[in-house]
């Protein structure tokens, strides 16, 4: 199982360009795969995941190693989400291309960058509402909207520090729900 | 020889004190923190340069992983070899994995708790307006053509209606980014491939992966 666990979050990790929220898309369709977590548990994990600092990626692959196999698969989904951007980096840094100036790195990097988008707003697709089976217009989903709205405002349009519109977010639930 | 060691191992130790200081303020997205590593780096530690600084953010924006994990690999490697880079790693990972396990921890304590269960419907909520933030910062920064708007919509489709993996979309944007450059090229046409970056445009130019 930790061999797995590594295994699986190395795959992971070797195509996490685009960090964070793009990576969730691809650890949901590793999970469900592997059948280890319903939809409904997932979504939990990814939510404490958020509320933690640092990446979201790697917190929900902690969360979900351990969910598996205790603390060990912790261990064992982290480092395999870490490990392929350490080795790819040091290469980088011990090589030292200048990246960026490269042209066949900036070619495939302006397609790359779409498909990015495309994972990003899948998940925020996934994540909003597969949790709202059965009847549409209930007062959860409509205190979520409220509450979905309220903070893109804050972030957009306040440039309110993301942790405060967490935390404003869970006193706003506590209130509504 | 001895002598060496010993200085190897101090110089491995302030490395991962520096970095374990920079992990807990990962929490504003990996951009945010840039300004703290810069702060810690250049200006108190003087490990690097100005210069030094933005190939770092140019080579962790573009590698694999997040920002944080890939600028303390960066930095680590320079300073200290292999062993620098994996003891920047551990550090800046350590503070948000024993965070991770205490939330966790706390969430099981409070199973049934009708608030935390609110609560938690709350941060869900938030979340989801996290990552449409990010959508819209990574969007302005990738669509900049018809063909962009294409590969975004495509991709959102097929994730949406078919099981296909992840890895095939991103193989295939980067063979169709290449695809589309050099098919442009040969008709004598060039593409503008990037945002023109300013200073005021470095947030669109680098969106914030890394909440």
């Amino acid at each position: 199982m930790l061999w797995e666990l590594l295994y699986i979050f190395f795959k992971v990790g070797l195509v996490s360009f685009g960090g964070g929220y793009a990576v969730i898309t691809l650890i949901q369709r590793e999970v469900a795969g592997q059948g280890w977590l319903d939809s409904g548990a997932f979504q939990e994990i990814v939510s404490l995941a958020g509320m933690a600092p640092g990446s979201i990626a790697t917190n929900t692959a902690t969360l979900i190693g351990y969910s598996q196999a205790g603390v060990g698969g912790a261990i064992a989904a982290t480092v395999g989400i870490i490990l392929p951007s350490l080795i790819i980096v040091i290469g980088i840094a011990a090589f030292f291309l200048k990246l960026q100036s490269n042209k066949w790195v900036r070619s495939s990097f302006y397609g790359l960058r779409p498909i990015v988008t495309g994972l990003i707003l899948y998940a925020a697709v996934h994540f909003g509402f597969s949790g709202t089976s059965g009847s549409w217009l209930t007062w959860t989903l409509a205190g979520s909207l409220l509450i979905c709205a309220g903070c893109l405002l804050l972030i957009s349009k306040y440039k309110v520090h993301p942790f405060a519109v967490i935390l404003l977010s869970a006193v706003a639930g506590i209130v509504i729900f | 020889m001895k002598q060496n060691a010993r200085g190897k191992m101090k110089l491995l130790w302030s490395i991962f004190c520096v970095f374990f200081k920079i992990g807990p303020s990962t929490f504003g997205g990996g951009y945010a923190m840039i300004a703290t590593i810069e702060e810690e780096i250049v200006r108190k530690k003087r490990w690097m340069n100005e210069a030094e600084m933005g190939d770092m953010i140019s080579v962790s924006g573009s590698a694999p992983g997040g920002v944080a994990v890939n600028s303390a690999t960066f930095i680590g490697y320079r300073l200290g070899g292999v062993a620098g880079a994996v003891a920047a790693v551990i550090a800046i990972t350590l503070p948000t994995f024993l965070i991770v396990f205490l939330l966790s921890g706390l969430r099981l304590l409070f199973k049934d708790n009708v608030k935390v269960e609110a609560a938690l419907k709350g941060i869900h909520a938030a979340v989801v307006a996290l990552i449409i933030v990010a959508a819209g910062k990574m969007w302005k920064a990738s669509v900049l053509d018809a063909v962009t708007f294409a590969l975004v919509a495509v991709s959102l489709a097929l994730l949406l209606f078919t099981q296909i993996h992840p890895f095939y979309l991103i193989v295939g944007g980067l063979t169709a980014g290449v695809l589309v450059v050099q098919y442009n090229q040969k008709r004598g046409k060039s593409i503008v491939t990037e945002q023109v970056r300013t200073e005021e445009s470095r947030d669109l130019q680098f969106p914030e992966y890394y909440i």
